[in-house]
Order: C-alpha cells, then structure tokens, then sequence
C-alpha cells in the first residue's frame, strides 16, 4: 500500500500553489516558475518554519498586554470603568446575557490561546520529526485556519460601541491600549496560520517507509 | 471511478494522485489525508458572478447606509461602517481603524471584484493576461475578508447596548446579512481548481 503513497516531491514533482498544477521542475533549480499561472514554485512555502516561529512569537509576547491591559474604558457622569477581555465577559455573565458571554469567550481568549498552543504544537512536532498521528495534526491545523479570523469579533464590537456611544457628555466610550494588541495578535497569528505548511507533518511520515 | 489521466498533488500533505472525474456537486478528497482536493461546481460560471454581483450591491448599500443607531430621549445617534472606522483613527487608534478598514471594507470588495472580473471573462471564453495576476490577489485577499465576524460583532454590539439605550438597527444591517448570505452562498459554487481547468480549455 505504501508503494502508493508518493509524494510530489519524491518525484521532483511541485504544485503550484495558486493554480494547483503539477510540473516537473529539475531537482538542482532553485528558482521556477509555474508554466500555467507564473507563480513562483516551491517544494515547501519558503522558510515555513522560521517564518511561523517569528509571527507565533510576537503574537505570545503581544498576548499578555491584550489581556492584562484594558480593552475599553467607559467614562459616564457617575465615574470611569475600565474593562478588560476577561471583565469584558464576566460582565456579559452577571448581566444575564450568557450566550454572548460564551461567544466572546469563546472568540477572545479559548480561539486564541489554542492558536497558539497548536502552532506550539505542530511546529514542535514537526522539528521533531514526529510520526505521530499525522491525520489529527492535519486536522489541527485545518480547524486553525477556518477559526483563526473569529478572534477579529471583539474588535468589530469596540469599533461599534465606540462609534455608538458619544453621547454628548453623558457617556463616551474608548478603546484602550489592549485593543490594539488584541488586534496585532490576531493578525499575527492568522499570519504564522498562513505561513505553516501542512506538508511538513507528512514528510518525515515518508522517509520512515522510505 | 474512472480517472481523467491529469494528476494532482495535495496541498496539505503532497501526496499524488489521479484526478477522478466527480458527480455534480461532488467533492474529491485526499485518500491519505482527507484534505479537500477539489469539487465538482455546476454552472460555476453563471452562479459565481451571479451571487457576487448581487453580495456586491448589498455591500455598497451596507457600506453607505447607516448600520445600527442608538436612541436617548428621542435623540438618535446612528453609526455607519465607514463612520465607526473614522472614530477609531479620531481617537487615536489607527492600528484598529487600519484593520477594521482592511478586514470589513477594503478586502471584501477586492475579493468581490477579483472574483466577477475572472469568471465574467472566463465566460466569454476569453483568458486576459493579468488572469494570473488577479487570481493571486483573489487567493491573497480571501483570508482578510471578515463580513462574517463583522456581522455577529454588530450583533454583539447591539445586545450589549440594549440595556443602555433604545437600539435602532439601519438599513446597512439587513443590507449586511443579505451579503454575509450571498457571499457564502458564492464561495460554495467557487472551485479554484475548476476554473483553472476551464482557463487550461480556453487557452
């Protein structure tokens, strides 16, 4: 069965990653292009590894100012409040709208500390050349890239409630230094998501047969 | 099933195989990995631009109608799109104003125009020369268009401010869902590897 199992790039084979075709591109070239569509071929996304190290990196260090600092701060005529994500949802609880506390739990803090622990994960195993369970680590990282774009919830509702509330000098409501942060850790983890190759997984799979 | 001849690697995990000839509206899986190789669309190229031109105008008309307001004491302070974007660069966050206005606005309507500019000339039967160029905008953009989450994030807002004050939701907001709707509904009838296939048969 495993005969089957042959990769494009065992038969110096890429796929293009825009149009999908494969060609034979000789294995000395570093440089070539895809004779469809123009794309720059590669055997694997350039420098995968590092690239998804660098972003997951500054999206942890930029994680603890997004949830320690305040994400918004509410200025009303009876004194200041300052929220953070995690007030944020304890607030949504207490205030008796449970199922939109569970969706910005769910989207602020489960989605992206579980980004970030399964690109850990997935790049760990990857240096290590494990064979572990490649379908579930594929499917790890499927889930991450179609849940990733979820964190962006919160920032959409501070757009809104900022735009909302300017009520002459009654209420005004602000973003605080953690939004920014949020924001930048969501980008930076959508970009380590965009920058890990699935590939990678497999391939150590392929030299233990070979 | 019959195979077509063509091969095809996996994007997720490398692995080769035949292209298999699919069922209308099947879906060809990787046998290693599961990985979603590519679909069979009927009608791709009049349901495409169909959908998209129809998601296009609702996001015009979300864009320049107001999304949600609020009313105190018969006062209504009402927010649009591009308004909520403006007061978060007044005050000062223009990181956040940036990526509301890339993630809700700009990328949205890249990706819609992208999309009908390939398959409406691809329906003509004709391949222009930046097809490639477009394409990788198209494949570029896609992760950045957010109507989905901006929608539920409106939603959100609303309720959280139901308590405050009356909420008065704008004409932007069923505008919005109307394209959130059609959007989803364009990207299922969307096969990239289709449409390549039929740029390989126009050529």
């Amino acid at each position: 069965m495993k005969r089957d199992a042959v990769t494009a790039a065992r038969r110096g084979l890429r796929a293009c990653h825009i149009c999908m075709l494969v060609s034979h591109v000789a294995p000395t070239r570093e440089h070539a292009a895809c004779p469809r569509c123009g794309a720059a071929l590669h055997l694997r996304k350039p420098d995968s590894i590092a690239r998804t190290w660098a972003f997951l990196l500054a999206a942890i260090i930029l994680y603890i100012p997004a949830n320690l600092l305040p994400m918004t701060s509410v200025h009303t005529l009876f004194g200041d409040q300052e929220d953070t994500i995690m007030s944020g949802v304890v607030y949504l609880w207490t205030a008796g709208s449970w199922p939109l506390a569970v969706i910005v739990f769910v989207a602020s803090i489960m989605v992206p500390m579980l980004k970030i622990m399964a690109l850990v994960f997935l790049l760990l195993s990857v240096k290590m050349r494990s064979r572990w369970q490649p379908v579930q680590r594929t499917r790890l990282y499927r889930l991450i890239e179609l849940v990733g774009r979820w964190s962006m919830l919160d920032i959409f509702v501070i757009a809104f409630l900022v735009a909302l509330v300017q009520l002459r000098a009654l209420a005004t409501i602000k973003a605080g230094p953690a939004a920014a942060c949020f924001g930048a850790v969501v980008v930076l983890t959508m970009c380590a998501t965009l920058s890990f190759d699935p590939r990678l997984i497999w391939d150590p799979v392929e030299d233990g047969h070979g | 099933m019959p195979t077509t001849g063509a091969i095809l690697a996996c994007h997720e995990c490398d692995l080769l195989q035949h292209e298999v000839g699919l069922e209308p509206g099947g879906v060809a899986r990787c046998r290693r990995c599961g990985a979603q190789l590519y679909r069979s669309r009927p009608h791709e190229l009049d349901r495409v631009p169909a959908y998209t031109l129809a998601a296009f105008i609702l996001y015009l008309v979300s864009n320049a109608f107001p999304v949600v307001g609020l009313s105190i004491n018969g006062e209504l302070v009402q927010a649009t799109l591009l308004g909520a974007v403006r007061g978060m660069y007044a005050d000062g966050d223009w990181l956040v104003a940036a990526l509301v206005l890339v993630t809700a606005v700009i990328a949205p309507f890249v990706q819609m125009v992208a999309m009908m500019w390939l398959v409406l000339f691809l329906r003509m039967g004709r391949v222009p020369k930046s097809f490639a160029k477009v394409f990788r905008l198209l494949a570029f953009t896609r992760p950045w268009g957010m109507v989905e989450v901006l929608m539920i994030g409106v939603m959100v807002a609303l309720v959280k401010l139901a308590h405050m004050a009356e909420v008065v939701p704008g004409i932007a907001l069923w505008s919005l869902a109307g394209s959130m709707l059609l959007l989803a509904a364009a990207g299922a009838a969307f096969d990239p590897h289709l449409l390549w296939s039929k740029v390989s048969d126009a050529r």
